[in-house]
C-alpha cells in the first residue's frame, strides 16, 4: 500500500518497499539530492530532514512512520529563521567540501527553532549528531551564534 | 557548459572569448614525453559579460575554485561578481598540475602550480581586451584604464562581453605585462567563495546526485581480508529483493546493481559469498606491529645523516629514547567514494569527483576497451578526500568501470561506496613505527637526535617513485630537509612489506614526523631545561621558521596558562609552508586531553585568500586533532578490519574542535600550500601541552588508545 506524506509541502506517494528509509524515497525516488547520504547509521547527521518541524535522520526513518506526516528538506526549508541561517552561513563562508551541509544547515535550523538564543552548550549538544570531516566547526559555531543575533537582536 | 575547443588560439564563433596561451612547462616531471610548450586555455568572456576560469583542479573544499579565479579575476581587473567557474576536461597537454605532468591535485599544489599559468591567463585576457577597446575608440592602448570588469577611455566605457567578440582577434601576448603586488585589488584579500551560496542551500551537485535516464545503482561487498577473491556466490535470497536487478562478481568482489540505492543496499545483505584467502593478508594489526618492532632498531638505509650522533650521544650529558606507534587512519571523506559511467557509441560519459582526471578516465576507457578519445569527463564537487580520490592504480575508476562491463557495458551505472566499505576499504594512511634517541650536554643543549622509521612505502612500485631514489621519502619527509639544524643527526628508514593497500592520507609522512620530532625535541628541550620557544628559535635555520614561531608566541602571549591548563608548542614546516601553533589543553572527562584553543600562526607565501588559509588551517587543525585523540583502524585474527562505520571509527565532533586564532604572516614569496600545512602542528603542540599538564608522555596514538588511558588511570 502506497505511503502519502507532505514532502516540502506538496504530496508524495510511495509505493516501492516499505523498508525503503526515507532518505532514498527523498533522493531517488522525490529526485531531492540536497539531503545527503553519510553513514546510514544515524552517525553523522548528513541526511538531517525535519519531520513535522523537528530535526530528523532520513537515513533511519523507515517510510511507512512518516505517513500523514509533514517532511521538509533543504529545498523547501523556509522562514525567518531558516534564512537567517542560510545567510549567516554564506556570510562567513562555512562550507568546505559541501557535502555535510546541508544536513549541518537543517540541524542549526532545528536548533534554532527550539532554542532561538542557544548557549555553547546548546550548540554543542544540538550539533553533536553532525559531523563535519573537513572540521568547519568553528564556523557553524559562529554561523549559529550570527543567525541567532540576526533573528533575535538583543 | 559546453567544452572548450582549445586546440584553436583563434576567436570562435559564438562562443565569445577563447583565450590560450603558449607556457612553457616549469618543474614538470612528465610521466609521458611532453613538447616543450603546450597551449593552455584558461579564460572565457561570454557575451552576457560573464568571465568563466576553467578549473584544472577538483575543488573538495581547499577552495581551488575560488583561488583560481581570484587570480585570473585580479590579473584582468574583473568584478568578482561577473566571475564563473567550470572544471576542465581531462586534458593533459592543456590541464595538466605542472608538478606532476598530468592532471591531478594533491601535495598542497593547486595554488603553487597554477600562480604564474593563471595570471598570464588573465594578463593576456585583458591585454586583448585593451587592444580591441583601442582598435574600436581609435585611441591608444597605454591611454586605457580598466576597473571591475569595465574598460575606458574619457568618457567612452565598455564592459568586457562587449569587448569580447573583438578582443578575440586581437594578437596573444606572449609575455603580459603582470601586475605588481602594489595593483592587486583582489589577490589577498577575503574575496568570497565561489560556492558557499550552493553548498549552504542543498543546490552543489556530486556525483552522488547524478541521475542518468535508465541508470541502476550498484554497490559492491568486498572480501574479508586484503587480497581476498571470489570463490562463489549464492545470489538467489539478493535477486529475490525487490529492485535488484543482478548480481555480478568482479575481480574486486561481488556487485548488487538496483533500480535504486535502497534496493542495492538490501540486495548486499542478502548475498552469501564464500571467499578464497590464500593470497590475502591475514596478519592482524598487532601482529604487523610485533613484526615492524623487531626491525625498528635497524639502523635502515640513511636518508640524511650529519655529525656522528652515536659518538655524541656517548659523550651527552643525558640521553633518552623512544619508540613511536602510529595506527593504520582511513580518509573517510563525507561523500563515499563513487562515479556514473554511461556507456556511449565508441566511448562513455563519465561523471567523478576526480583527483586524477585524466588517470581516471584512462582507467574507466581501458576497462571499457574504449578510446580514450570517446572518453567524456563531467568533473563534479568532491565530498572530501583527504587523499583518497587520488590513488595510484586509480582503483575506484576500475572498479566502477568493472561494474558497468560486468552488466553488459550498455546499461548506465551509479557506482558508489556505503559507509561500511569505505572504513574498510583500505588505502590507509600505513601503520608507523619510529625508534628515536638523542641528548643534551651539560648545558642543557641538544646534541644529538637519531630517527629511524619503520613501515610501509606505497610510494615505491607506482610511477610516482622514481626507481633511481635511494629511498621513499613520503616516509620520512618533515624528518628530512627539518627547518632545525642538529650538530649530530641522523635519519633512518626501514621499509616493511604489508598487504594492507595505503595511500599518502592529508598532509602524508608528515601526519608522523612532525609528531616525533615535535614531541621528541620538546622531551630534550625539558631535559636540558631550556625554554621551549627559545630552543627552537636557538636550533632553526631559516628566517621565515623563526619568524612564524615569534608570531605564534606573541598570539598567544607565550606558553603559561591558567591552573588546571597547559599549553604546548608545535612548529612544522611542510610543502614548503611554514606553521607554528600554540594548543591550550585541560584534563577531560574521557582521559584525553580537552583542547580549549589553538593560536597558529602560518607562512605560506603570498596570501592569495587570507580568509581560505584562514579556513584550511581550521580544518586541518580538526582533521588533524580528531584523529590523533580518537581514531586508529585495526584489523583484527584473520585480517579482518574492525571498525566499519563513524560508531566504531572516531571523528571530532563540534563539541571537541578548539577555537582557532590564524595569524598570517606577511609574505612576497610565491605560494606554497595551504590545503595540508596545517595538520602537522595540531597534534605535537597538543601532546607537548599534555605531558606539561599531566607528566604522561603519549607515544602511541590516538590519545584515546587504552594504553594511554591505562597510564593516566595508573597516575590517578
Amino acid at each position: 500500500m502506497a505511503v502519502e506524506f507532505l514532502l516540502n509541502g506538496k504530496t508524495m506517494s510511495f509505493d516501492g518497499d516499505p523498508d525503503t528509509p526515507l532518505l532514498w524515497v527523498i533522493r531517488d525516488h522525490a529526485g531531492l539530492t540536497g539531503t545527503k547520504y553519510g553513514c546510514g547509521i544515524a552517525q553523522c547527521g548528513a541526511c538531517t530532514v525535519h519531520l513535522d518541524g523537528k530535526n530528523r535522520r532520513s537515513c533511519v526513518t523507515p517510510i511507512d512512520t512518516v505517513a500523514g506526516k509533514s517532511v521538509t528538506t533543504i529545498e523547501g526549508v523556509s522562514g525567518p529563521i531558516a534564512e537567517a541561517v542560510k545567510k549567516a552561513w554564506v556570510a562567513i563562508d562555512v562550507p568546505q567540501c559541501g557535502f555535510c551541509q546541508s544536513g549541518q544547515v537543517m540541524s542549526a535550523i532545528g536548533l534554532l527553532e527550539q532554542k532561538p538564543r542557544p548557549t555553547d552548550a546548546d550548540i554543542d549538544a544540538g550539533m553533536a549528531g553532525n559531523i563535519c570531516r573537513c572540521a568547519t566547526y568553528v564556523r557553524i559555531r559562529q554561523a549559529i551564534k550570527d543567525a541567532a543575533n540576526a533573528k533575535v537582536p538583543a | 557548459m559546453t567544452a572548450i575547443e582549445t586546440d584553436r588560439r583563434k576567436f570562435l564563433a559564438g562562443s565569445g572569448l577563447v583565450l590560450g596561451l603558449m607556457l612553457p612547462m616549469r618543474g614538470a616531471r612528465a610521466l609521458a614525453p611532453d613538447p616543450s610548450f603546450a597551449p593552455n586555455a584558461f579564460v572565457r568572456v561570454l557575451p552576457d559579460n560573464t568571465i568563466s576560469v576553467v578549473i584544472k583542479h577538483v575543488d573538495f573544499g581547499q577552495g581551488p575554485a575560488t583561488g583560481l579565479a581570484t587570480i585570473v579575476a585580479d590579473e584582468m581587473d574583473a568584478d568578482w561578481a561577473q566571475m564563473r567557474i567550470e572544471f576542465a576536461p581531462a586534458n593533459d597537454p592543456l590541464y595538466k598540475n605542472l608538478a606532476f605532468g598530468t592532471m591531478g591535485t594533491g601535495g598542497s599544489t593547486a595554488m603553487a602550480n597554477s600562480w604564474m599559468q593563471m595570471r598570464n591567463a588573465g594578463a593576456a585576457a585583458r591585454a586583448m581586451l585593451v587592444a580591441a577597446a583601442a582598435k574600436s575608440w581609435g585611441v591608444p592602448a597605454g591611454e586605457i584604464k580598466v576597473a571591475k570588469g569595465v574598460v575606458s577611455h574619457g568618457a567612452k566605457k565598455a564592459r568586457f562581453g562587449e569587448l569580447a567578440a573583438t578582443a578575440a582577434t586581437m594578437p596573444v601576448p606572449e609575455k603580459p605585462m603582470l601586475k605588481t603586488p602594489e595593483q592587486w585589488t583582489l589577490i589577498g584579500t577575503d574575496v568570497p567563495k565561489i560556492d558557499s551560496l550552493i553548498k549552504s542551500t542543498g543546490a552543489a551537485q556530486f556525483t552522488m546526485d547524478v541521475k542518468r535516464p535508465g541508470m541502476v545503482v550498484s554497490v559492491i561487498q568486498h572480501p574479508p581480508a586484503f587480497g581476498g577473491k571470489v570463490k562463489s556466490v549464492d545470489d538467489k535470497a539478493a535477486l529475490a529483493v525487490p529492485g535488484v536487478v543482478a548480481v555480478k562478481a568482479i575481480p574486486q568482489g561481488v556487485v548488487v546493481y538496483g533500480k535504486d540505492t535502497y534496493a542495492a543496499m538490501k540486495g548486499r545483505n542478502a548475498l552469501k559469498v564464500e571467499w578464497d584467502l590464500g593470497q590475502a593478508e591475514t596478519r592482524s594489526s598487532e601482529a604487523m606491529l610485533r613484526d615492524y618492532l623487531t626491525q625498528a632498531s635497524n639502523p635502515g638505509t640513511q636518508c640524511e645523516a650529519q655529525g656522528d650522533v652515536a659518538k655524541a650521544l656517548a659523550g651527552a650529558a643525558k640521553t633518552i629514547e623512544a619508540t613511536y606507534v602510529f595506527p593504520f587512519l582511513a580518509h573517510a571523506p563525507m561523500e563515499t567514494l563513487d562515479a556514473v559511467i554511461e556507456p556511449k557509441a565508441g566511448g562513455a560519459d563519465f561523471w567523478c569527483g576526480s583527483q586524477f582526471q585524466v588517470g581516471d578516465t584512462s582507467a574507466v576507457a581501458g576497462v571499457l576497451g574504449v578510446p580514450f578519445a570517446g572518453m567524456t569527463l563531467h568533473e563534479q564537487y568532491a565530498g572530501g578526500s583527504f587523499g583518497r580520490r587520488a590513488t595510484p592504480d586509480m582503483g575506484h575508476a576500475v572498479e566502477s568501470a568493472q561494474a558497468v562491463k560486468a552488466l553488459g557495458g550498455t546499461t548506465p551505472v551509479k557506482h558508489m561506496w556505503t559507509r561500511e566499505n569505505d572504513i574498510t576499504g583500505g588505502r590507509y594512511r600505513p601503520l608507523m613505527v619510529h625508534k628515536v634517541r638523542g641528548g643534551v650536554d651539560a648545558k642543557g643543549a641538544i646534541v644529538a637526535l637519531e630517527t629511524i622509521t619503520t613501515g610501509q612505502s606505497f610510494m615505491i612500485g607506482t610511477p610516482f617513485f622514481d626507481a633511481k631514489e635511494p629511498f621513499d621519502d613520503a616516509m620520512v619527509e618533515g624528518l628530512t630537509k627539518s627547518a632545525y639544524g642538529l650538530p649530530h643527526y641522523r635519519v633512518g628508514v626501514n621499509v616493511m612489506k604489508n598487504g594492507v593497500p595505503t595511500l599518502w592520507w592529508r598532509s602524508v609522512g608528515n601526519t608522523h614526523t612532525a609528531y616525533v620530532m615535535e614531541t621528541f625535541l620538546d622531551r630534550l628541550i625539558e631535559l636540558g631545561k631550556q625554554d621551549p620557544i627559545q630552543a627552537r628559535l636557538a636550533l632553526m635555520k631559516e628566517e621565515r621558521a623563526k619568524t612564524v614561531l615569534k608570531r605564534a608566541a606573541e598570539l598567544a602571549g607565550g606558553l603559561s596558562a591558567k591552573s588546571g591548563r597547559a599549553r604546548g608548542l608545535a612548529f612544522h614546516k611542510s610543502f614548503g609552508s611554514y606553521v607554528a601553533q600554540i594548543a591550550e589543553v585541560s584534563a577531560g572527562a574521557d582521559g584525553v586531553p580537552r583542547v580549549h584553543k589553538i593560536w597558529a600562526a602560518i607562512d605560506c607565501g603570498v596570501a592569495i585568500n587570507p580568509n581560505v588559509m584562514r579556513a584550511q588551517v581550521e580544518g586541518g587543525i580538526g582533521y588533524g586533532l580528531g584523529h590523533a585523540l580518537y581514531a586508529e583502524i585495526t584489523l583484527g585474527e584473520g585480517g579482518v578490519v574492525q571498525q566499519s562505520n563513524f560508531d566504531t571509527y572516531r571523528s571530532l565532533r563540534i563539541g571537541e574542535m578548539p577555537d582557532v586564532e590564524v595569524a598570517i604572516v606577511k609574505s612576497t614569496a610565491d605560494p606554497t600550500g595551504i590545503g595540508e600545512p596545517g595538520l602537522p602542528p595540531a597534534a605535537p603542540a597538543v601532546a607537548n601541552a599534555w605531558r606539561r599538564l599531566t607528566g604522561k608522555v603519549v607515544d602511541r596514538l590516538p590519545f584515546a588508545h587504552p594504553s594511554n588511558l591505562a597510564a593516566l588511570g595508573a597516575k590517578a
